[in-house]
């Protein structure tokens, strides 16, 4: 299975108002450890190692990409 | 200087071919006697190479240096007649605990799979598992070890090599059809063949502190991250015999080893890891820093590399002394194919191809954990510590902590000597597998699958097979149910053994090709290119 690139979450707006409040009241070097977390979190959850591969390159790629 | 160990001197002798000025012509000499010269020279005795060893010394190796031996080294000495002894005289660990700040982060069994002769490990000094090799070499007609002889120059021609040696009575020369390089990771025989050897240092550093304690620790393997006595780094702790500790702290890049080494600071650094009412005595102390690198070619015309001069590798997982004695275990049965006029040259460059591949495999291995171990960002160990945060309480991060994996034999699953499969075969033992073992009995002894392999090729079968010669080398017939019995069904098991079933089995114990039914004409293929005839 490739990484699925399309929109995949249906009520977006609140799944991305849930990631937010997920790190409410937490400083930046708490809430930078919650998203390491979710990663890896996340990619246990995935297992698949192609995809995983395949969003690692994404994530990298499109960091590249844009202008600092 | 070690309260529990005295060093031995061991007595330099003039050779004859010195005395009387002789320029004798040696079928191998190995350069360096230290736990993998040691180990060939007996491999080539087993196989019935005489060899000479030559080390620029007379004692063994200063300070503890290697401390894990896994498995299939033991198993290697085993059939060397030394394994026993060592895995008696070894601490034997199961259990191993992660402590991350102040606080387990889990702790683990190694639970090693049952039915097996040797220990999945066991914690050894270097320097005893030296001194018993030496006491094997000496006992061993074939094998010359001559200490106070350093190596200053090789010259190659086509038939030989000409090596120029140093000894207290002066330099003389010697030839050798084959030049064995074992002589460590500064080995000064890679300069004098014009080898490479590169790959990656580590900038960081390391204090290793062997002591003597008083306290009853248990006998388990303890790793902290970053613990309140050592802030920002790592500590090992591990129980080595005769009631010696290995500690490891990381010092980091910056850190001054001259500084680091002095007793009081060791003294200090011990007293906030263990508690201020704990009693114990210094044995060793020394820094080290290290690099993962690897030799370009493992053979240099007729110097062939071993051990850590051939590759070198970050300590965490043990995978420095266990790669190098799986070394001797895969050159040991082609030099003595190659000198017997068995098989051609080419089949020593199969020492490059197997070998270097699982060089690169530990390499992997060990820089992995390195990197797990010391962040090089401050981003990676944002995630590194995100693992530990996650281990305390998420099985699915646990896998994930890597402070040094288990050395287990890296198998040869594309090395030119297999012959691929045929048919369909449970289980682990593809070709370029190293054999599991199964205990078995023998005329009504209980013993040992691996201790009925090793002296040659042999035909491991499940039904009846005849011997295939090649050469002056036979391929013997082991059958279940008739040499040896399977009597728990592991071996069976192990091999997907159904009625039928043959494996042909190299002198290292790998197997080189199965088949479901016996067929002489494609052993003989086979056995053909495992010896590198075609």
């Amino acid at each position: 299975m490739a990484l699925n690139r399309r929109p995949n979450i249906l009520d977006q707006d609140v799944f991305y108002a849930e990631l937010i409040n997920g790190q409410r009241d937490l400083s930046d070097e708490q809430a930078d450890m919650m998203l390491a977390k979710l990663v890896l979190i996340l990619s246990n959850h995935v297992g698949d190692r192609a995809v995983l591969s395949e969003a690692i390159t994404l994530a990298r790629d499109n960091t590249l990409a844009t202008p600092a | 200087m070690p309260q529990t160990y005295t060093y031995p001197e061991f007595a330099y002798v003039q050779s004859e071919e010195q005395r009387s000025g002789t320029l004798k012509h040696h079928p191998v000499v190995i350069i360096g006697a230290g736990p993998i010269g040691l180990t060939q020279a007996l491999d080539f005795a087993y196989r019935g190479i005489p060899a000479v060893i030559l080390d620029d010394n007379n004692t063994v190796s200063i300070g503890s240096r290697a401390v894990c031996y896994a498995k299939r080294a033991l198993e290697i000495w085993d059939r060397l007649g030394v394994g026993e002894e060592f895995a008696a005289k070894g601490v034997q660990w199961k259990v191993g605990k992660v402590f991350f700040h102040d606080e387990l982060a889990y702790s683990f069994d190694l639970l090693p799979e049952e039915h097996h002769k040797m220990p999945a490990m066991i914690n050894y000094q270097q320097y005893c598992l030296e001194e018993r090799l030496v006491m094997a070499c000496d006992e061993s007609p074939l094998v010359d070890l001559r200490w106070k002889h350093k190596l200053l120059a090789v010259e190659q021609s086509d038939d030989f090599a000409t090596l120029t040696v140093q000894t207290p009575d002066g330099i003389f020369k010697m030839r050798a059809a084959w030049v064995v390089a074992a002589d460590g990771a500064n080995s000064d025989t890679r300069g004098m063949v014009g080898a490479d050897f590169t790959g990656q240092f580590f900038q960081d550093r390391f204090l290793i502190a062997d002591v003597v304690m008083k306290a009853d620790f248990p006998t388990e393997r303890w790793f902290w991250f970053d613990p309140p006595f050592h802030r920002g780094q790592s500590v090992l702790l591990h129980k080595e015999a005769d009631g010696v500790w290995r500690i490891d702290f990381q010092l980091g890049w910056n850190s001054d080893p001259t500084e680091e080494k002095k007793p009081e600071k060791v003294i200090l650094r011990i007293q906030a890891m263990l508690g201020p009412d704990v009693e114990f005595e210094l044995e060793w102390v020394s820094v080290y820093q290290f690099a993962c690198r690897r030799i370009d070619q493992f053979r240099h015309g007729r110097v062939i590399f071993t051990g850590d001069a051939a590759h070198q590798v970050s300590p965490f997982g043990a995978r420095g002394a266990n790669t190098g004695v799986q070394d001797c275990d895969n050159l040991g049965w082609k030099l003595k194919a190659v000198l017997d006029g068995v098989a051609p040259a080419a089949l020593l460059d199969t020492y490059h191809e197997e070998r270097a591949y699982a060089a690169d495999d530990n390499i992997g291995h060990s820089t992995r954990a390195t990197d797990f171990i010391t962040p090089k960002s401050r981003s990676s160990l944002r995630l590194r510590n995100a693992v530990l945060e996650l281990a305390r309480t998420e099985p699915f991060a646990r896998p994930l902590v890597n402070s040094g994996r288990l050395s287990t034999p890296t198998p040869y699953l594309r090395s030119s000597l297999n012959t691929p499969d045929s048919a369909a075969f449970a289980g682990k033992m593809l070709p370029g597998t190293n054999c599991a073992d199964a205990p078995i009995k023998v005329n009504g002894r209980n013993v040992w699958l691996l201790e009925q392999l090793g002296q040659g090729f042999v035909l491991l079968s499940f039904g009846p097979a005849a011997p295939v010669t090649v050469g002056n080398i036979t391929a013997t017939v082991l059958e279940v149910g008739k040499d040896i019995i399977d009597t728990q069904g592991v071996l069976t098991a192990r091999y997907d053994g159904q009625p039928g079933t043959v494996y042909l089995v190299r002198p290292d114990q790998y197997v080189a090709a199965r088949w479901r039914q016996f067929d002489p004409a494609l052993v003989r293929t086979a056995l053909c290119r495992a010896l590198k005839l075609q």
